[in-house]
This record gives C-alpha cells, structure tokens and sequence, in this order.
C-alpha cells in the first residue's frame, strides 16, 4: 500500500493487489425449514475458487446460487461438509470477503461519498489515508461529480459502480458478486461487464461472480462453475482460455468463446429439461431464452 | 428557504387556488346561514349555523383577549407534552422491541391488548390514578401519540432490507454502529410518519379530554384550553365562539403537522431526492 508516502494530490495509483487467497467447499449441503417442510437447497456441493482468478459460477436461476453465497460469506453455515479460506474455516462474515447483492445495498441515507466510507468509519479508521483512498476510487469509478448525490439519484449502472467502490476500499481478498448486473439494461450491462474486467484486470485478485447469464459468464471468467439444479452441486468446472484484455466486440467473433457457449448451453439445457419435467417455473424461463438464442 | 423562494410559495398557483377555495367556501356558507334573514326560507342544517362574518367579529373581540390565547397555550402545552413523552418513550420502546426477541415476546402481548382502548377510555381512570387534572390530561394526550409512535417504529425497525446490515456486517460494523448507522436511519422515515399520524391524534384527544375532564386544575375557561373553551361557549350559549373554538383548533392542528413535516424533511434529506 503506497497512499501514505505519494502525494496526496494526486493520488493516481493505488494498488488493490491481494496476497494469494483460496476458497474451498468440500461436501457441503444446507436445507431449509425441518420435517417434511424441509427443503434441500445445496446438496453434497465441492469447489474451489482458486487464487487470483476470476470464478464464475452459473446455474439456472433458483438453484440455490445465492444459497452458496451466505454459506461462503459466512452469514450461514452450512449443515454438513466445510468451507475453508486458505486453509481456516469460515466462521462469520468478515471484511476478507465482501458481497455485492442482487439487488442494491447502498444505504440510501448516505451520500456516495459516505457509502465508500462506510467500512472504514466501522472500523474507526476514519482517517486521512481512507478519505484519500475514497478520493481515488470516487475517480476511478467515474462518480466524482456525484460524491454528495443519495444513491436514489444515481442511475443503475453507477449505483453498481459505487457499490464496487464501496466494496473495493476494504481492500478484500475475496470479492464475491450475487448477479450484480441483473435488472440493468442490455446497454449498461455490457458497459459493466467491459469495466468490470477492466478493474478484475488490473489487480487479478481472488473475485466469485454468480450468474444466470451465459454471454456474461463466458466474458468475465477465468473459470467457469456449472451447477446443477435443485439440490445444487458442482456439475462441471470449465476453463475459459480466452486471452485478456477481453473486448464485447472480439468475443461476439471468437470462435472458442462460442464454442463454450454451445457446451454450457447445452449442460444447462440438461439442467433445465431435468427441472422442467419436475414443474419449475425457471426452467420453463430458461427453456424459453434457450430456444430463441438456439434457433 | 431563503425569502425569494419563501414569497414565490407564498404566492404560488397552487397557494391561490387554496385561498380561492376558502373564499368560495366562505360565500356558501355566509348565504346559507343568513338565508332565513335574506330569502325568509331557513335552509336545513347550514341555516342553524352562525355565519362567517358573525363568526369573525366575534374573533375579533377574542383577540385581544388574554384567555383566548391562554386557551391556545394551554391546548398546545398539553399537546407537545403529551407528545413529546410519548415520543421520548415511544421510539425506544419500538426500537428494543424490533431488535431484542425475547423483550418483544414479553412486551408485545401486553401492548396489542392495550392498543385497542381509546385514548378517552382513560380519561375516568387517569382523574383517578393521577394527583391533578393536569397530569391526567397529560397522559391522556401521551397515549394518543404513543401507541401510533411504537407501531410505527416497531414496523419500521423490521422491515430493514436484510442485506443492509449483512454488507455493514461484513465491513467490520460493530452492534452499536449498525444500530446508529443502519438502524436508527433506516428507521427514520417510519419514526417521522408515526410521528405526524400520532400528532393529529394527539389534538382530537387533548380537546375531547379538555371538555369532559372540565379543562384542567385552574378549573375556569382561562386555563382550560381550546376544548374547554369550546364547551365553556357551548353551555353559555355564544355559538359564534364555538364555531371561532373549532377553527382554532383547525389552525393550530395545522401549524403543528407544518412544523413536524418541515422538521422531519431535515431529519430525511435522501428522501426528498426521489
């Protein structure tokens, strides 16, 4: 961290680069409710989000992605099987690894500015080295003109991008996003994902994006988790070997990229046609999109 | 508000057309009220009132009398006590109530059977149980206010976007900031609703309680407040001075909800950006 020695006018370089981190879910499963109201959400799920690699996880919507998500930030546990960060287990949730919801969790009686600060007023760290590094960050997202504006007066792309800077000024090892561009349109959704990877790009830390989303999925990821429906677990892990900088254009024309896609398209398909025959709603979602995107 | 801005309210459209509708509204009810004398035929209901401009010259002899303003004083002392008790008890009691489980088990119970007893179904008990009459009009003031209050706050302490408090959890939030970061603002837009809900109670139960418990220790119209003044006209015949006792209270009602609407658009600034 170089904040304290440069000068503090321009703070133009801040290094959000982490030490090596590892997630590791062995044999995990949870169930909700008891008796015969009880409902099994993951079942007997393994992974590993590996170290400085982005991890996407994907699965048809309602499989218990978000389920995953509490159990790795700790705010549950699970029933059986372990989850461990370099090693320890998760106990509780901690500042190593922060989430970005679904839906947007800026405190709306905060100014952005006042949001980014958040985590470090927490911590009683309000000091002169994380209002700079606010500083930079309201730059480096593009928000410096909005700095004093509630978050009910940003638009949905940089409510997202304050939440990144919000998140980023704790410095996590492990980022963890729950479908964060979800309810964006098609337009800021691609802009999001091209700055997204432009900042995953610069630090390489240790980031765990859950999607329903294939294009997205195959844009952003290192790795790529495919899960199963209801009970989740693990049904295929692919390596996306698409060389970065990734561009929106060049994929739309990268023959590997479609490549995967036909593949994951066609695990998710299975997915969906198991569900399906069992009445769920999102399958029948997911068989709809897979048709027009298909023919 | 700076006074540009102050006089362009003033004088806006929407303030005309208000004054506007209290013209016509005065029209109607001057010709009602003077049918008899100007058409000889006595229109019901409207006809029996005194009209505006009686009304008025009756007011105007009040002015400048002390009584009269000792009754908005006393009215208004009632009220922003009553309140202000039940909102120093209020919003604690629904804040614990809303964060501590087991208190709410204990606490709750108790509060929904006593919720549904109106204000003035104390009025007997609290003469009773308190030394004067000032105190149990008091407290029967503070239970308009404070039932509304904690049901407000309890519902809004609640209904907090759980992700709220997991993202402030997981950045390092001690217990005690949540409470004051997360909490206590996230709250605050149901606190300022309760709030106004409670304070328009709070003026129909302190001018009921002024009238039956005969209007406080100092016992004459002098101290008795706008209610009692009310009755005190009622039984000494002077009908323009219980229509000038109903408008009075109209008034000051909407002095008060001003106040606490101004009050509570500074306490929620984010609000107002939507």
């Amino acid at each position: 961290m170089n904040t304290t020695t440069q000068d503090s006018a321009t703070p133009n370089t801040a290094s959000f680069a982490q030490a090596s981190s590892e997630i590791v879910a062995t044999n995990i499963s949870k169930s909700y409710g008891a008796g015969p109201f009880a409902k099994q959400v993951v079942n007997d799920c393994s992974f590993t989000i590996e170290s400085n690699k982005l991890t996407v996880m994907i699965g048809p919507s309602g499989c218990g992605k978000s389920t995953l998500i509490q159990l790795i930030a700790g705010f549950e546990s699970p029933d059986s099987g372990t989850i461990t960060m370099n090693g320890e287990p998760i106990t509780g949730p901690g500042k190593d690894r922060l989430v970005l919801f679904q839906e947007s969790a800026l405190f709306p009686w905060m100014t952005t500015y006042d949001n980014i600060m958040y985590g470090p007023r927490a911590r009683g760290e309000d000091n002169a080295e994380a209002a700079q590094l606010a500083e930079f960050l309201l730059t480096k997202v593009g928000l410096e003109a909005f700095r004093d504006k509630y978050p009910q007066q940003l638009s949905g792309g940089m409510q997202r991008r304050a939440e990144l800077a919000r998140a980023m000024i704790n410095k996590p090892e492990v980022m963890i996003l729950d479908e964060p561009f979800r309810g964006l349109d098609n337009m800021s959704k691609e802009l999001m994902w091209e700055y997204y990877a432009g900042l995953y790009e610069e630090d390489r830390n240790t980031n765990f994006f859950v999607t329903t989303d294939i294009d997205e999925a195959i844009f952003l990821a290192d790795r790529l988790l495919i899960m199963t429906n209801l009970p989740t677990s693990t049904r295929a892990v692919i390596e996306i070997d698409i060389p970065r900088p990734r561009r929106i254009d060049d994929i739309g024309n990268n023959a590997r990229a479609n490549e995967i896609k036909k593949e994951v398209m066609t695990l998710l398909h299975e997915e969906a046609m198991k569900s399906f025959s069992g009445g769920s709603k999102a399958a029948a979602d997911f068989l709809d999109a897979y048709s027009k995107r298909a023919g | 508000m700076s006074i540009s801005k102050f006089t362009d309210k003033l004088f806006s459209r929407a303030t005309l057309r208000g004054i506007f509708a209290i013209g016509i509204f005065m029209v109607f009810w001057e010709v009602g009220a003077r049918s008899e004398e100007w058409f000889g035929y006595r229109f019901p209901f409207i006809g029996l009132v005194p009209p505006p401009t009686d009304v008025f010259v009756s007011w105007s002899g009040l002015i400048a009398d002390p009584s009269y303003w000792q009754s908005w004083y006393m009215s208004f002392l009632r009220v922003f006590g009553g309140f202000l008790a039940a909102m120093v008890v209020g919003i604690p009691l629904g804040l614990f109530m809303a964060i501590n489980k087991s208190f709410y088990g204990m606490a709750f119970p108790s509060f929904e059977v006593l919720r549904p007893i109106p204000p003035l179904a104390w009025v007997p008990a609290s003469i009773i149980f308190w030394p004067t009459q000032e105190l149990s009009i008091a407290f029967v003031t503070f239970l308009g206010a404070f039932y509304t209050i904690v049901i407000n706050v309890l519902g809004g302490a609640k209904s907090i976007n759980k992700q709220f408090l997991q993202a402030a959890q997981s950045m390092g939030a001690s217990q005690w900031d949540m409470f004051r970061r997360i909490v206590l603002p996230a709250t605050l837009p149901s606190i300022v609703v309760g709030s106004a809900v409670g304070m328009g109670i709070t003026w129909e139960v302190v001018v009921a309680a002024e009238m039956i418990s005969g209007g406080g220790s100092s016992g004459g119209g002098a101290g008795g407040g706008l209610g009692f003044f009310i009755w005190s006209s009622y039984v000494g015949g002077s009908y323009e001075q219980i229509i000038v006792g109903m408008i009075s209270i109209g008034i000051a009602g909407y002095i008060s909800s001003e106040l606490l609407r101004q009050l509570g658009g500074l306490l929620t600034p984010w609000l107002k950006t939507r």
